[in-house]
């Protein structure tokens, strides 16, 4: 069904990551990635796994919805890997056939690009599933602030993220509700050749587009309403504060990073 | 034979996830052919989550339905029978036309159905002219038409399949007094000339009582009742406990009775009151002003 989609995946919950200010959530989140990024060897990555792993048992965020959102990941994983083991070369070579030929640094680039692949989506979806997509453009404006300086439209680029989210799922269900009703009057989704299946997305197509265009223009009454006249002096209802706990994990993070940073030397060294 | 039963009917929504919610809850019913039923129920009852199960649209949690004693969920080919012996209609309807001509939006769903171009021209001109489309709007953009149009042009694409069973979900929601009143009676005058089963979803218990001749009482997911409308209006107290309200002239004629006023009980429209009340003044020899 399309409401299976996970656009904004939020797990509500509780749990001490999901309490994390989304500022230091974001900003976990990129040094996470550079630590990825920045490990030249197993162990360092090992130190990027323990990080992944700890945060997740940490969110209570079930291991089957991991699961769901690596998914989809499988054919671009074996995209790369193929890639990178035929057309890498250098080291040992292992076998040697007509064209093919896999090497050490093959090997273990496909590795390394795999496992970085895999941590990357669980990192990014552990922020995603710990934060409402609200806060998530909150922190976002908050982080881009500085370019406001630079004239960059900030505020409206927030805003406009902050509508497309909260009207997603109103959208899906829009969709459904509509399908619904054609389906009701006899309409035929699933079955037919390609043309007919393009064609009668029509009945659907229609009413959405009608439905969001007036969504649109409500909502732009709405705000005008209240007085919405952009960014400039605006105050939130919800204030994103930091405490104690966002400190104490972003140093958390950054110990994991220069356990990273050390190693990479170390292992340089020998 | 029922033509519609419903066999512990169950349905869950978003099953293995937070949101997870039961929206109805073992439902067993068996609907007689014929018959013009209302069902009405709190926001959130599960009056929707019902309805989508009667024609296939949603498919049991657990339970079976059964129309005209086919269960629906047997194969591929009896759910879309069930889509052309159930003609559903949405809340707000309108929101679902999209053709370019009121013509062919009605013409859709007897499209859908293979029906002969001879044909569907019959059923279009046929059902327009009884939701009161004129002829000379049906060559109109629908989009063009007032929302009361729109609404019974979109009636209309359920009734130009001719379903045996038409449920329409709260048909007059958003709608002026007049356009409710236009809406009901040309369901109850399409009910009378084809003689098929209709179900209404409403709110109204005003409506539900003037039109129907069953009603179908939802209460937190589970059905609480369901019979003739008398049978229904004599637990009058626990609908209200529920915080559904009975007909207001029923409050009225259930408080004069209380009162030691020795009439009938059994009222739900208006217009009996007006009788009852009439036939009471007469008996009793009082002089009936006008
Ligand atoms: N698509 C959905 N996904 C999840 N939950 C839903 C969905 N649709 C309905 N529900 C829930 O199921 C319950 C029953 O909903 P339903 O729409 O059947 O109620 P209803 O009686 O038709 O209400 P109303 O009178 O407001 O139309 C509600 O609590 C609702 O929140
Ligand atoms: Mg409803």
């Amino acid at each position: 069904m399309i409401k299976d989609i996970t656009l904004g995946q939020y797990f509500p919950g509780s749990s001490i990551i999901h309490r994390l200010d989304p500022r230091f959530k974001i900003i976990m989140t990129t040094i996470f990635i550079a630590m990825l990024f920045i490990s030249n060897n197993l162990w360092g990555l090992l130190i990027g796994g323990v990080f992944a792993l700890f945060t997740f048992v940490l969110s209570k965020i079930p291991f089957k919805l991991m699961l769901k959102s690596l998914k989809p990941l499988i054919p671009i994983l074996i995209f790369t890997s193929i890639f990178n083991l035929l057309f890498i070369d250098g080291g040992d070579v292992y076998i040697e056939w007509e064209f093919i030929k896999i090497t050490e640094d093959g090997v273990n680039m496909t590795v390394y690009m795999a496992i970085r692949i895999i941590f990357l989506i669980i990192g990014s979806s552990l922020l995603t599933y710990t934060t409402s997509p609200i806060a998530l453009t909150d922190a976002i404006e908050y982080l881009l602030s500085p370019f406001k300086k630079l004239k960059m439209p900030v505020h409206e680029f927030a805003m406009m993220m902050t509508i497309a989210l909260r009207f997603i799922p109103t959208l899906i269900e829009e969709t459904d509700k509509i399908m619904s009703a054609q389906k009701a009057r006899g309409a035929d989704f699933e079955s037919g050749k390609i043309m007919e299946r393009i064609k009668a997305l029509i009945p659907i197509l229609v009413p959405l587009f009608i439905s969001a265009f007036r969504r649109a223009d409500d909502l732009a009454l709405a705000m005008t309403c209240r007085c919405y006249r952009g960014g400039e002096g605006r105050t939130r209802l919800k204030q994103l504060k930091s405490g104690l706990k966002d400190y104490i994990a972003i140093v958390i993070t950054l110990v994991f990073l220069l356990a990273i940073i050390v190693i990479n030397i170390l292992i340089q060294d020998l | 034979m029922s033509i519609i039963k419903t066999d512990n009917l169950t349905y869950v929504y978003s099953v293995g996830t937070p949101f997870e919610k039961t929206a109805i809850d073992n439902i067993n019913l068996e609907i007689e052919e014929g018959e013009l039923v209302g069902i009405i129920g709190h926001t959130g009852s599960g009056k929707s989550t019902l309805i989508q199960h009667f024609n296939g649209l949603l498919k049991p949690t657990s339970g079976k339905i059964f129309i005209d004693g086919k269960d629906i969920w047997e194969s591929k080919a009896s759910i879309r029978q069930a889509r052309f012996t159930v003609g559903l209609v949405f809340q707000y309807p309108e929101h679902q036309i999209f053709e370019e001509t009121v013509y062919k939006d009605i013409a859709f769903g007897p499209k859908n159905m293979g029906l002969s171009s001879d044909e569907i021209d019959q059923r279009v001109r046929e059902t327009a002219f009884a939701v009161g489309i004129s002829e000379d709007l049906l060559q109109k953009s629908p989009f063009e038409l007032s929302g009361g149009q729109k609404r019974r042009v979109a009636i209309a694409g359920v009734m130009a399949m001719e379903p045996k069973i038409l449920i329409l979900d709260e048909p007059t929601a958003g709608l002026d007094p007049k356009g409710r009143e236009k809406i009901l009676n040309l369901i109850k005058a399409h009910h009378r000339r084809t003689g098929c089963t209709v179900i209404i979803v409403s709110h109204s218990m005003e409506d539900i009582a003037r039109y129907a001749n069953k009603i179908l009482v939802m209460n937190k997911s589970k059905l609480f009742c369901y019979g003739d409308t008398a049978e229904v209006f004599k637990r009058a107290d626990e609908i209200s406990k529920m915080g559904l309200t009975v007909p207001q002239i029923t409050r009225v004629i259930n408080e004069l009775k209380n009162r030691g006023i020795n009439i009938e009980d059994e009222v739900y429209t208006v217009k009996y009151a007006k009788d009852v009340l009439l036939k009471y003044l007469s008996e009793k020899g009082g002089r009936a002003h006008d």
